[in-house]
Protein backbone atom coordinates (compact mmCIF):
# COMPACT_ATOMS: atom_id res chain seq x y z
CA UNK A 1 0.00 0.00 0.00
CA UNK A 2 1.45 3.08 -0.70
CA UNK A 3 1.60 6.49 0.29
CA UNK A 4 -0.48 7.65 -2.09
CA UNK A 5 -3.29 4.97 -1.24
CA UNK A 6 -3.01 5.69 2.66
CA UNK A 7 -3.48 9.33 2.63
CA UNK A 8 -6.43 9.65 0.24
CA UNK A 9 -8.48 12.88 0.50
CA UNK A 10 -11.14 11.10 2.76
CA UNK A 11 -8.15 10.61 5.86
CA UNK A 12 -7.23 14.18 5.06
CA UNK A 13 -10.31 15.37 5.45
CA UNK A 14 -11.37 13.81 8.55
CA UNK A 15 -7.79 14.59 9.95
CA UNK A 16 -8.16 18.13 9.14
CA UNK A 17 -11.95 18.67 9.92
CA UNK A 18 -12.38 16.44 12.73
CA UNK A 19 -16.14 15.22 13.29
CA UNK A 20 -16.98 15.28 17.02
CA UNK A 21 -14.32 16.43 18.27
CA UNK A 22 -14.12 18.19 21.49
CA UNK A 23 -15.55 17.42 24.89
CA UNK A 24 -18.96 16.66 26.65
CA UNK A 25 -20.51 18.65 29.49
CA UNK A 26 -21.49 15.20 31.73
CA UNK A 27 -19.96 11.86 29.91
CA UNK A 28 -20.73 9.31 31.95
CA UNK A 29 -17.20 8.28 31.13
CA UNK A 30 -13.92 9.46 30.40
CA UNK A 31 -11.05 7.65 28.84
CA UNK A 32 -7.52 8.49 27.86
CA UNK A 33 -4.64 6.28 26.37
CA UNK A 34 -1.68 6.83 24.33
CA UNK A 35 0.76 5.16 22.12
CA UNK A 36 3.78 5.56 23.55
CA UNK A 37 5.89 4.83 21.16
CA UNK A 38 4.53 7.58 19.44
CA UNK A 39 3.39 9.78 20.99
CA UNK A 40 -0.59 9.73 19.40
CA UNK A 41 -3.11 10.30 22.10
CA UNK A 42 -6.78 10.17 22.07
CA UNK A 43 -9.48 10.85 24.65
CA UNK A 44 -13.14 10.03 24.27
CA UNK A 45 -16.48 11.25 25.89
CA UNK A 46 -19.04 9.08 25.91
CA UNK A 47 -22.56 9.34 27.81
CA UNK A 48 -25.03 6.13 27.81
CA UNK A 49 -29.23 6.47 27.14
CA UNK A 50 -31.42 2.89 27.62
CA UNK A 51 -28.17 1.26 26.63
CA UNK A 52 -27.48 3.18 23.87
CA UNK A 53 -24.44 5.53 22.96
CA UNK A 54 -26.41 8.94 23.32
CA UNK A 55 -23.41 10.69 22.72
CA UNK A 56 -19.64 10.87 22.07
CA UNK A 57 -16.91 13.02 21.19
CA UNK A 58 -13.22 12.63 21.06
CA UNK A 59 -9.94 14.67 20.91
CA UNK A 60 -6.20 14.29 21.27
CA UNK A 61 -3.41 14.66 18.80
CA UNK A 62 -1.26 12.35 16.91
CA UNK A 63 -0.41 10.91 13.03
CA UNK A 64 -3.43 11.87 10.17
CA UNK A 65 -4.44 7.88 10.37
CA UNK A 66 -4.94 7.84 14.95
CA UNK A 67 -6.88 11.27 14.54
CA UNK A 68 -9.08 10.48 11.21
CA UNK A 69 -9.82 6.56 12.69
CA UNK A 70 -10.47 8.50 16.15
CA UNK A 71 -13.22 11.03 14.51
CA UNK A 72 -14.62 7.92 12.00
CA UNK A 73 -14.98 5.49 15.22
CA UNK A 74 -17.03 8.20 17.09
CA UNK A 75 -19.36 8.28 13.42
CA UNK A 76 -19.86 4.70 13.46
CA UNK A 77 -20.69 3.92 17.37
CA UNK A 78 -23.31 7.77 17.49
CA UNK A 79 -26.60 6.36 18.19
CA UNK A 80 -25.71 2.40 18.60
CA UNK A 81 -26.54 -0.24 20.99
CA UNK A 82 -24.15 -0.96 23.27
CA UNK A 83 -24.36 -5.06 21.77
CA UNK A 84 -23.70 -3.32 18.38
CA UNK A 85 -20.60 -1.70 19.74
CA UNK A 86 -19.49 -4.52 21.64
CA UNK A 87 -19.06 -6.36 18.67
CA UNK A 88 -16.82 -3.99 17.21
CA UNK A 89 -13.36 -5.77 16.12
CA UNK A 90 -10.17 -4.46 14.35
CA UNK A 91 -11.26 -5.04 11.14
CA UNK A 92 -13.94 -2.95 10.80
CA UNK A 93 -12.04 0.30 11.91
CA UNK A 94 -9.32 -0.31 9.27
CA UNK A 95 -12.27 -1.31 6.43
CA UNK A 96 -13.76 2.29 7.23
CA UNK A 97 -10.06 3.80 7.17
CA UNK A 98 -10.02 2.30 4.12
CA UNK A 99 -6.72 0.41 4.76
CA UNK A 100 -7.59 -3.23 5.38
CA UNK A 101 -3.42 -3.73 5.05
CA UNK A 102 -1.98 -1.58 7.10
CA UNK A 103 1.26 -2.81 7.98
CA UNK A 104 2.77 -3.63 11.35
CA UNK A 105 4.59 -0.21 11.91
CA UNK A 106 1.54 1.92 11.77
CA UNK A 107 -1.37 -0.26 12.70
CA UNK A 108 -1.04 0.98 16.46
CA UNK A 109 -2.12 4.21 14.84
CA UNK A 110 -5.12 3.08 13.58
CA UNK A 111 -6.58 0.82 16.52
CA UNK A 112 -5.85 3.39 19.29
CA UNK A 113 -9.29 4.86 19.36
CA UNK A 114 -10.80 1.60 19.31
CA UNK A 115 -8.55 0.67 22.33
CA UNK A 116 -9.68 3.88 24.29
CA UNK A 117 -13.23 3.42 23.04
CA UNK A 118 -13.66 -0.61 24.52
CA UNK A 119 -11.56 0.58 27.46
CA UNK A 120 -14.98 3.53 27.78
CA UNK A 121 -17.36 0.22 27.33
CA UNK A 122 -15.41 -1.44 29.95
CA UNK A 123 -15.28 1.21 32.42
CA UNK A 124 -18.96 1.96 31.97
CA UNK A 125 -19.83 -1.98 32.37
CA UNK A 126 -17.72 -2.38 35.38
CA UNK A 127 -19.58 -0.30 37.11
CA UNK A 128 -23.30 -1.64 36.09
CA UNK A 129 -22.61 -5.15 36.01
CA UNK A 130 -20.00 -5.52 37.74
CA UNK A 131 -15.39 -5.59 36.86
CA UNK A 132 -15.58 -9.86 36.62
CA UNK A 133 -18.71 -10.09 34.05
CA UNK A 134 -17.26 -6.87 32.05
CA UNK A 135 -13.51 -8.04 32.21
CA UNK A 136 -14.02 -9.45 28.52
CA UNK A 137 -13.81 -6.44 26.76
CA UNK A 138 -11.02 -5.02 28.57
CA UNK A 139 -9.14 -7.61 27.68
CA UNK A 140 -10.36 -7.44 23.96
CA UNK A 141 -9.17 -3.93 24.18
CA UNK A 142 -5.88 -5.46 25.39
CA UNK A 143 -5.15 -7.62 22.78
CA UNK A 144 -5.71 -5.14 20.00
CA UNK A 145 -2.24 -4.12 19.63
CA UNK B 1 32.96 20.52 -4.14
CA UNK B 2 36.17 18.93 -3.09
CA UNK B 3 35.27 16.52 -0.59
CA UNK B 4 37.69 16.11 2.38
CA UNK B 5 37.10 12.57 2.94
CA UNK B 6 36.46 9.72 -0.12
CA UNK B 7 32.90 8.78 0.86
CA UNK B 8 32.27 5.78 -1.83
CA UNK B 9 35.49 4.49 -0.29
CA UNK B 10 33.57 4.73 2.75
CA UNK B 11 30.14 2.96 1.72
CA UNK B 12 32.14 0.44 0.54
CA UNK B 13 32.91 -0.40 3.90
CA UNK B 14 29.14 -0.72 4.98
CA UNK B 15 27.54 -4.02 3.44
CA UNK B 16 23.66 -2.49 4.83
CA UNK B 17 24.42 0.90 2.52
CA UNK B 18 23.95 -1.57 -0.56
CA UNK B 19 20.69 -3.52 0.33
CA UNK B 20 18.01 -2.41 -0.99
CA UNK B 21 14.78 -1.43 0.71
CA UNK B 22 10.40 -0.90 -0.21
CA UNK B 23 10.62 -2.41 -3.79
CA UNK B 24 14.03 -1.96 -4.50
CA UNK B 25 14.97 1.54 -3.61
CA UNK B 26 18.16 2.55 -2.32
CA UNK B 27 18.38 2.74 1.55
CA UNK B 28 19.22 6.29 2.78
CA UNK B 29 19.72 6.28 6.53
CA UNK B 30 19.08 9.08 7.80
CA UNK B 31 18.45 7.82 11.55
CA UNK B 32 22.50 7.69 12.75
CA UNK B 33 21.77 9.90 16.08
CA UNK B 34 19.34 6.69 16.99
CA UNK B 35 22.31 4.26 15.82
CA UNK B 36 24.94 3.94 13.00
CA UNK B 37 25.73 1.40 10.71
CA UNK B 38 28.82 -0.77 11.21
CA UNK B 39 31.51 -1.29 8.85
CA UNK B 40 32.78 -4.47 7.78
CA UNK B 41 35.96 -4.31 9.67
CA UNK B 42 33.69 -3.85 12.91
CA UNK B 43 31.20 -6.94 11.79
CA UNK B 44 34.80 -8.71 11.18
CA UNK B 45 36.61 -7.79 14.43
CA UNK B 46 33.20 -9.56 16.41
CA UNK B 47 32.91 -12.85 13.77
CA UNK B 48 37.22 -13.22 14.30
CA UNK B 49 36.69 -13.34 18.52
CA UNK B 50 34.02 -15.77 17.87
CA UNK B 51 35.55 -17.93 15.06
CA UNK B 52 39.07 -17.53 16.54
CA UNK B 53 39.78 -17.10 19.99
CA UNK B 54 36.85 -16.80 22.14
CA UNK B 55 37.16 -16.84 26.02
CA UNK B 56 36.81 -15.26 28.92
CA UNK B 57 38.98 -12.66 29.95
CA UNK B 58 41.29 -11.67 33.39
CA UNK B 59 41.25 -15.28 34.81
CA UNK B 60 42.71 -18.00 32.81
CA UNK B 61 46.13 -18.86 32.22
CA UNK B 62 45.65 -21.13 28.62
CA UNK B 63 46.35 -18.87 25.18
CA UNK B 64 42.79 -18.17 24.03
CA UNK B 65 41.95 -16.39 27.91
CA UNK B 66 45.30 -14.23 26.69
CA UNK B 67 44.32 -13.46 23.18
CA UNK B 68 40.99 -12.26 24.52
CA UNK B 69 42.01 -10.31 27.43
CA UNK B 70 44.49 -8.35 25.15
CA UNK B 71 41.55 -7.37 22.59
CA UNK B 72 39.27 -6.48 25.40
CA UNK B 73 41.93 -4.40 27.18
CA UNK B 74 43.69 -3.11 24.03
CA UNK B 75 40.33 -1.88 22.84
CA UNK B 76 40.23 0.06 26.49
CA UNK B 77 43.62 1.85 25.14
CA UNK B 78 42.13 2.26 22.17
CA UNK B 79 39.13 4.34 23.84
CA UNK B 80 41.30 6.07 26.25
CA UNK B 81 43.38 7.69 23.47
CA UNK B 82 40.66 8.54 21.18
CA UNK B 83 39.31 10.82 23.81
CA UNK B 84 42.54 11.70 26.21
CA UNK B 85 41.99 9.82 28.92
CA UNK B 86 44.05 7.06 31.17
CA UNK B 87 43.14 3.37 30.26
CA UNK B 88 42.01 3.18 34.35
CA UNK B 89 39.47 6.09 33.73
CA UNK B 90 37.11 4.15 31.28
CA UNK B 91 34.67 2.17 32.54
CA UNK B 92 32.88 -0.35 29.65
CA UNK B 93 29.30 -0.32 30.58
CA UNK B 94 25.99 -1.39 28.04
CA UNK B 95 25.62 2.38 26.74
CA UNK B 96 25.71 6.06 27.70
CA UNK B 97 22.37 5.79 29.70
CA UNK B 98 23.87 3.22 32.17
CA UNK B 99 27.30 5.11 32.40
CA UNK B 100 25.04 8.00 33.72
CA UNK B 101 23.18 5.78 36.26
CA UNK B 102 26.50 4.49 37.37
CA UNK B 103 27.62 8.05 38.49
CA UNK B 104 23.72 8.74 39.52
CA UNK B 105 23.96 5.51 41.65
CA UNK B 106 27.87 5.15 42.79
CA UNK B 107 29.05 8.62 42.96
CA UNK B 108 25.59 10.23 43.55
CA UNK B 109 23.96 8.37 46.36
CA UNK B 110 27.28 9.44 48.19
CA UNK B 111 27.74 12.76 47.41
CA UNK B 112 23.88 14.37 46.87
CA UNK B 113 22.30 15.10 50.25
CA UNK B 114 18.80 16.77 50.99
CA UNK B 115 18.95 20.07 49.70
CA UNK B 116 21.45 19.79 46.82
CA UNK B 117 20.44 20.91 43.48
CA UNK B 118 21.67 18.58 40.45
CA UNK B 119 21.54 21.22 37.49
CA UNK B 120 20.29 19.67 34.12
CA UNK B 121 19.22 21.15 31.02
CA UNK B 122 15.93 21.24 28.47
CA UNK B 123 17.53 19.88 26.16
CA UNK B 124 18.37 16.51 27.35
CA UNK B 125 17.66 12.84 26.51
CA UNK B 126 15.77 10.88 29.21
CA UNK B 127 18.44 9.17 29.97
CA UNK B 128 20.19 12.33 31.33
CA UNK B 129 17.13 13.51 33.43
CA UNK B 130 15.42 10.04 34.66
CA UNK B 131 18.55 9.15 37.03
CA UNK B 132 18.62 12.41 38.54
CA UNK B 133 15.12 12.72 38.92
CA UNK B 134 15.45 9.11 40.66
CA UNK B 135 18.93 10.54 43.20
CA UNK B 136 16.79 13.77 43.88
CA UNK B 137 13.61 12.22 45.35
CA UNK B 138 15.24 9.53 47.36
CA UNK B 139 17.34 12.41 48.97
CA UNK B 140 15.33 14.85 48.53
CA UNK B 141 17.68 17.15 46.28
CA UNK B 142 16.52 19.67 43.62
CA UNK B 143 16.50 19.30 39.95
CA UNK B 144 16.97 22.29 37.85
CA UNK B 145 16.71 22.76 34.27
CA UNK B 146 18.99 25.53 32.28
CA UNK B 147 16.54 26.84 29.85
CA UNK B 148 17.03 26.79 26.25
CA UNK B 149 17.17 30.25 24.32
CA UNK B 150 13.87 29.86 22.15
CA UNK B 151 10.64 30.94 21.42
CA UNK B 152 7.84 29.09 21.24
CA UNK B 153 5.61 31.36 19.68
CA UNK B 154 8.00 32.86 17.38
CA UNK B 155 7.69 32.32 13.50
CA UNK B 156 4.68 30.00 13.31
CA UNK B 157 4.97 27.99 10.73
CA UNK B 158 2.24 28.49 7.83
CA UNK B 159 1.46 26.33 4.58
CA UNK B 160 2.55 29.39 3.00
CA UNK B 161 5.27 30.58 4.40
CA UNK B 162 8.96 29.67 3.47
CA UNK B 163 11.84 28.50 6.55
CA UNK B 164 10.81 29.60 9.68
CA UNK B 165 13.77 29.00 12.07
CA UNK B 166 13.03 29.40 15.35
CA UNK B 167 15.48 31.05 18.04
CA UNK B 168 18.73 29.28 17.67
CA UNK B 169 18.11 26.36 20.77
CA UNK B 170 21.44 27.53 22.29
CA UNK B 171 21.59 27.18 26.25
CA UNK B 172 20.75 30.40 28.57
CA UNK B 173 24.11 30.40 30.23
CA UNK B 174 22.82 32.82 32.53
CA UNK B 175 20.26 30.14 34.17
CA UNK B 176 23.96 28.76 35.13
CA UNK B 177 25.08 31.41 36.92
CA UNK B 178 22.23 32.41 38.81
CA UNK B 179 21.32 29.05 39.98
CA UNK B 180 25.03 28.18 40.83
CA UNK B 181 25.08 31.62 43.29
CA UNK B 182 21.80 30.86 44.86
CA UNK B 183 21.17 27.08 45.07
CA UNK B 184 23.83 24.99 46.27
CA UNK B 185 24.75 22.90 43.40
CA UNK B 186 26.75 19.84 43.96
CA UNK B 187 26.50 18.57 40.16
CA UNK B 188 25.65 19.95 36.64
CA UNK B 189 24.78 16.90 33.91
CA UNK B 190 24.67 18.02 30.44
CA UNK B 191 24.86 17.16 27.06
CA UNK B 192 27.91 18.20 24.88
CA UNK B 193 25.53 17.78 21.44
CA UNK B 194 21.65 17.89 21.59
CA UNK B 195 19.76 14.81 20.20
CA UNK B 196 17.04 16.87 18.85
CA UNK B 197 18.25 20.45 18.02
CA UNK B 198 22.26 19.61 17.07
CA UNK B 199 23.08 22.31 19.68
CA UNK B 200 27.06 21.33 20.87
CA UNK B 201 27.33 23.03 23.88
CA UNK B 202 29.63 25.54 25.58
CA UNK B 203 30.74 22.32 27.99
CA UNK B 204 34.13 23.45 28.60
CA UNK B 205 32.91 27.17 29.46
CA UNK B 206 30.66 25.35 31.63
CA UNK B 207 33.00 23.17 33.71
CA UNK B 208 34.84 26.64 33.73
CA UNK B 209 32.34 28.00 35.67
CA UNK B 210 31.16 25.37 38.28
CA UNK B 211 35.12 24.54 39.29
CA UNK B 212 35.62 27.34 41.53
CA UNK B 213 32.22 26.38 43.51
CA UNK B 214 33.54 22.52 43.24
CA UNK B 215 30.69 21.52 41.32
CA UNK B 216 31.15 18.15 39.87
CA UNK B 217 30.33 17.96 35.75
CA UNK B 218 28.63 15.41 34.29
CA UNK B 219 29.18 15.33 30.55
CA UNK B 220 26.65 13.36 28.09
CA UNK B 221 28.55 12.76 24.70
CA UNK B 222 25.88 10.44 23.33
CA UNK B 223 25.51 12.77 19.99
CA UNK B 224 29.00 14.60 20.16
CA UNK B 225 31.84 11.20 20.26
CA UNK B 226 31.09 9.96 16.88
CA UNK B 227 31.24 13.07 15.08
CA UNK B 228 34.15 15.56 16.27
CA UNK B 229 37.56 15.33 18.47
CA UNK B 230 36.99 15.01 22.21
CA UNK B 231 39.73 15.69 24.38
CA UNK B 232 38.48 14.85 28.30
CA UNK B 233 41.33 16.44 29.46
CA UNK B 234 40.79 19.94 28.07
CA UNK B 235 37.38 19.95 28.70
CA UNK B 236 38.43 18.83 32.19
CA UNK B 237 34.69 17.47 33.16
CA UNK B 238 34.36 15.03 36.07
CA UNK B 239 31.95 12.47 34.39
CA UNK B 240 31.82 12.07 30.57
CA UNK B 241 29.54 8.99 28.65
CA UNK B 242 29.17 7.66 25.39
CA UNK B 243 27.77 4.65 23.76
CA UNK B 244 29.64 2.80 21.00
CA UNK B 245 26.33 2.14 18.56
CA UNK B 246 26.52 5.48 17.44
CA UNK B 247 29.88 5.93 16.84
CA UNK B 248 30.00 2.82 14.05
CA UNK B 249 30.83 -0.03 17.17
CA UNK B 250 27.85 -2.87 18.38
CA UNK B 251 25.12 -2.16 20.25
CA UNK B 252 25.62 -3.62 23.80
CA UNK B 253 28.97 -1.60 24.91
CA UNK B 254 28.95 1.85 26.58
CA UNK B 255 31.75 3.59 28.13
CA UNK B 256 31.89 6.19 31.60
CA UNK B 257 34.96 8.11 31.43
CA UNK B 258 35.75 9.53 35.32
CA UNK B 259 38.70 11.28 36.63
CA UNK B 260 40.52 8.86 38.66
CA UNK B 261 40.91 10.07 41.71
CA UNK B 262 36.78 10.60 41.74
CA UNK B 263 36.24 6.53 40.69
CA UNK B 264 39.15 5.88 43.54
CA UNK B 265 36.51 7.20 45.90
CA UNK B 266 33.57 5.84 44.67
CA UNK B 267 32.25 2.32 45.68
CA UNK B 268 31.38 0.25 42.84
CA UNK B 269 27.93 -0.28 41.47
CA UNK B 270 27.49 -3.84 40.81
CA UNK B 271 29.52 -6.20 42.84
CA UNK B 272 30.10 -9.79 41.60
CA UNK B 273 33.28 -11.17 39.87
CA UNK B 274 35.98 -9.72 38.26
CA UNK B 275 35.56 -6.23 40.30
CA UNK B 276 37.16 -7.72 43.91
CA UNK B 277 40.51 -8.08 44.95
CA UNK B 278 39.41 -10.41 47.85
CA UNK B 279 36.43 -11.80 49.04
CA UNK B 280 35.78 -13.34 52.47
CA UNK B 281 32.08 -14.25 53.97
CA UNK B 282 31.36 -11.08 55.68
CA UNK B 283 33.42 -8.66 53.41
CA UNK B 284 35.51 -8.20 50.27
CA UNK B 285 37.49 -5.63 49.03
CA UNK B 286 37.84 -3.91 45.73
CA UNK B 287 39.57 -4.74 42.41
CA UNK B 288 42.12 -1.68 40.95
CA UNK B 289 40.77 0.51 38.44
CA UNK B 290 38.96 0.77 36.27
CA UNK B 291 38.11 -3.50 37.05
CA UNK B 292 36.15 -2.04 40.31
CA UNK B 293 33.68 -1.32 37.81
CA UNK B 294 33.00 -4.14 35.62
CA UNK B 295 31.30 -7.05 37.34
CA UNK B 296 31.11 -9.76 35.68
CA UNK B 297 31.64 -11.23 32.23
CA UNK B 298 31.45 -7.96 30.22
CA UNK B 299 30.33 -7.91 26.75
CA UNK B 300 33.86 -8.70 25.33
CA UNK B 301 33.27 -9.44 21.52
CA UNK B 302 31.62 -5.90 21.32
CA UNK B 303 34.28 -4.18 23.52
CA UNK B 304 36.49 -5.91 20.42
CA UNK B 305 34.36 -4.26 18.23
CA UNK B 306 34.28 -1.51 19.40
CA UNK B 307 38.01 -1.51 19.09
CA UNK B 308 37.58 -1.74 15.70
CA UNK B 309 34.96 1.06 15.21
CA UNK B 310 37.56 3.32 17.08
CA UNK B 311 40.60 1.66 14.55
CA UNK B 312 38.22 2.88 11.13
CA UNK B 313 37.40 6.11 13.08
CA UNK B 314 40.64 7.29 13.56
CA UNK B 315 41.99 6.46 10.04
CA UNK B 316 39.31 9.01 8.58
CA UNK B 317 40.50 11.38 11.29
CA UNK B 318 38.16 12.93 13.55
CA UNK B 319 38.94 16.64 12.61
CA UNK B 320 37.66 15.30 8.88
CA UNK B 321 34.36 13.77 10.19
CA UNK B 322 33.43 17.07 11.75
CA UNK B 323 34.70 18.92 8.69
CA UNK B 324 32.64 16.64 5.95
CA UNK B 325 29.94 16.76 8.32
CA UNK B 326 30.14 20.81 8.64
CA UNK B 327 29.71 20.31 4.49
CA UNK B 328 26.75 18.08 4.98
CA UNK B 329 25.50 20.54 7.40
CA UNK B 330 25.79 23.75 5.72
CA UNK B 331 24.47 22.20 2.14
CA UNK B 332 21.18 20.21 4.73
CA UNK B 333 20.65 23.69 5.68
CA UNK B 334 20.47 25.30 2.82
CA UNK B 335 18.15 22.70 0.94
CA UNK B 336 15.94 23.05 3.98
CA UNK B 337 15.26 26.48 3.65
CA UNK B 338 13.66 25.46 0.29
CA UNK B 339 10.89 23.62 1.43
CA UNK B 340 8.12 25.74 1.95
CA UNK B 341 6.23 25.00 5.34
CA UNK B 342 8.91 23.65 7.19
CA UNK B 343 10.43 24.74 10.11
CA UNK B 344 13.71 23.59 11.65
CA UNK B 345 13.99 23.47 15.53
CA UNK B 346 17.76 24.90 16.21
CA UNK B 347 20.75 26.73 14.95
CA UNK B 348 20.81 27.56 11.34
CA UNK B 349 24.70 28.02 11.45
CA UNK B 350 26.72 24.83 11.12
CA UNK B 351 29.37 26.05 13.33
CA UNK B 352 27.55 25.59 16.21
CA UNK B 353 25.84 22.57 15.46
CA UNK B 354 25.95 18.69 14.19
CA UNK B 355 24.37 17.16 11.08
CA UNK B 356 20.91 16.27 13.32
CA UNK B 357 18.30 18.35 12.06
CA UNK B 358 14.77 18.09 13.41
CA UNK B 359 11.94 19.54 11.73
CA UNK B 360 8.21 19.86 11.13
CA UNK B 361 6.49 20.38 7.75
CA UNK B 362 3.20 21.83 7.72
CA UNK B 363 0.40 19.85 9.39
CA UNK B 364 1.68 16.78 8.31
CA UNK B 365 2.28 14.77 11.53
CA UNK B 366 6.09 13.39 11.78
CA UNK B 367 4.83 9.55 11.29
CA UNK B 368 3.09 9.78 8.56
CA UNK B 369 5.73 12.11 7.11
CA UNK B 370 8.09 8.94 8.03
CA UNK B 371 5.87 6.69 6.31
CA UNK B 372 5.95 8.63 3.05
CA UNK B 373 10.10 8.75 3.14
CA UNK B 374 10.08 5.23 3.99
CA UNK B 375 8.50 4.66 1.08
CA UNK B 376 11.00 6.13 -0.80
CA UNK B 377 13.85 4.28 1.16
CA UNK B 378 14.27 7.08 3.76
CA UNK B 379 14.84 5.87 7.29
CA UNK B 380 14.23 9.31 9.24
CA UNK B 381 12.86 9.14 12.88
CA UNK B 382 9.65 10.80 14.36
CA UNK B 383 8.51 11.48 17.47
CA UNK B 384 9.92 13.07 21.22
CA UNK B 385 13.27 11.41 20.45
CA UNK B 386 13.51 10.54 24.12
CA UNK B 387 13.45 14.42 25.12
CA UNK B 388 9.99 14.95 26.24
CA UNK B 389 10.76 17.79 28.19
CA UNK B 390 12.20 19.74 25.21
CA UNK B 391 9.35 18.57 23.08
CA UNK B 392 7.07 20.49 25.64
CA UNK B 393 9.44 23.71 25.10
CA UNK B 394 9.35 23.54 21.73
CA UNK B 395 5.67 23.66 22.27
CA UNK B 396 5.37 20.24 19.82
CA UNK B 397 4.03 16.78 20.46
CA UNK B 398 6.77 15.14 18.18
CA UNK B 399 9.29 16.27 15.04
CA UNK B 400 10.86 14.39 12.46
CA UNK B 401 14.73 13.81 12.39
CA UNK B 402 17.07 13.27 9.73
CA UNK B 403 20.53 12.68 11.11
CA UNK B 404 23.44 12.09 9.13
CA UNK B 405 27.13 10.50 8.90
CA UNK B 406 30.61 10.37 7.17
CA UNK B 407 28.81 8.16 4.73
CA UNK B 408 25.77 10.12 3.47
CA UNK B 409 25.63 12.40 0.83
CA UNK B 410 24.78 15.49 -0.97
CA UNK B 411 23.16 13.28 -3.60
CA UNK B 412 21.46 12.02 -0.76
CA UNK B 413 20.53 15.09 0.99
CA UNK B 414 18.84 16.00 -2.34
CA UNK B 415 16.84 12.74 -2.68
CA UNK B 416 15.39 13.43 0.85
CA UNK B 417 14.69 17.02 -0.35
CA UNK B 418 12.68 15.67 -3.20
CA UNK B 419 10.74 12.93 -0.39
CA UNK B 420 9.79 15.99 1.78
CA UNK B 421 8.37 18.04 -1.75
CA UNK B 422 6.30 14.41 -2.51
CA UNK B 423 5.20 14.41 0.93
CA UNK B 424 3.61 18.17 0.14
CA UNK B 425 2.28 17.22 -2.87
CA UNK B 426 0.06 13.92 -0.70
CA UNK B 427 -1.00 15.77 1.90
CA UNK B 428 -1.93 18.69 -0.42
CA UNK B 429 0.07 21.43 1.61
CA UNK B 430 -1.06 24.54 -0.41
CA UNK B 431 1.56 27.56 -1.36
Amino acid sequence: MSSADIYREIILDYYRNPRNYGRLEMPDVVVRDTNPLCGDEVEMHIKFEDGKIKDIRFNGKGCAISQASASMLTEMVMGKSLEEVKALGKQDILEALGLPNLGPARIKCALLSLKVFKLGIYSYLAEKIGESEASNIKEEASKLF
Amino acid sequence: MLSIIDVERIRADFPILSRKVRNGKRLIYFDNAATTQKPRQVIDAIYNYYMNYNANIHRAVHQLSEEATEAYEGARSKVARFINAKDEEVVFVRNATEAINLVAYAWGRANIDAGDTIVVSEMEHHSNIVPWQLLAKEKGAKLHYIRIDYNADGGSSTSSSTINYSDDGSLIMDDLYDVISHAKVKLVAISHMSNVLGTINPVKEIVDICRDKGIRVLVDGAQSTPHMPIDVKDIDCDFFAFSAHKMLGPTGVGVLYAKRDILDAMDPFIGGGDMIREVHKHAASWNDLPWKFEAGTPNIADVIGFGAAIDYLNAIGMENVRAYEHQLTEYMLSRLMEVKGLRLYGSKEADRRGAVFSFNLADIHPHDLATILDEDGIAIRSGHHCAQPLMERLGVAATSRASLYIYNTREEIDRFIDSLERARLIFRVGG
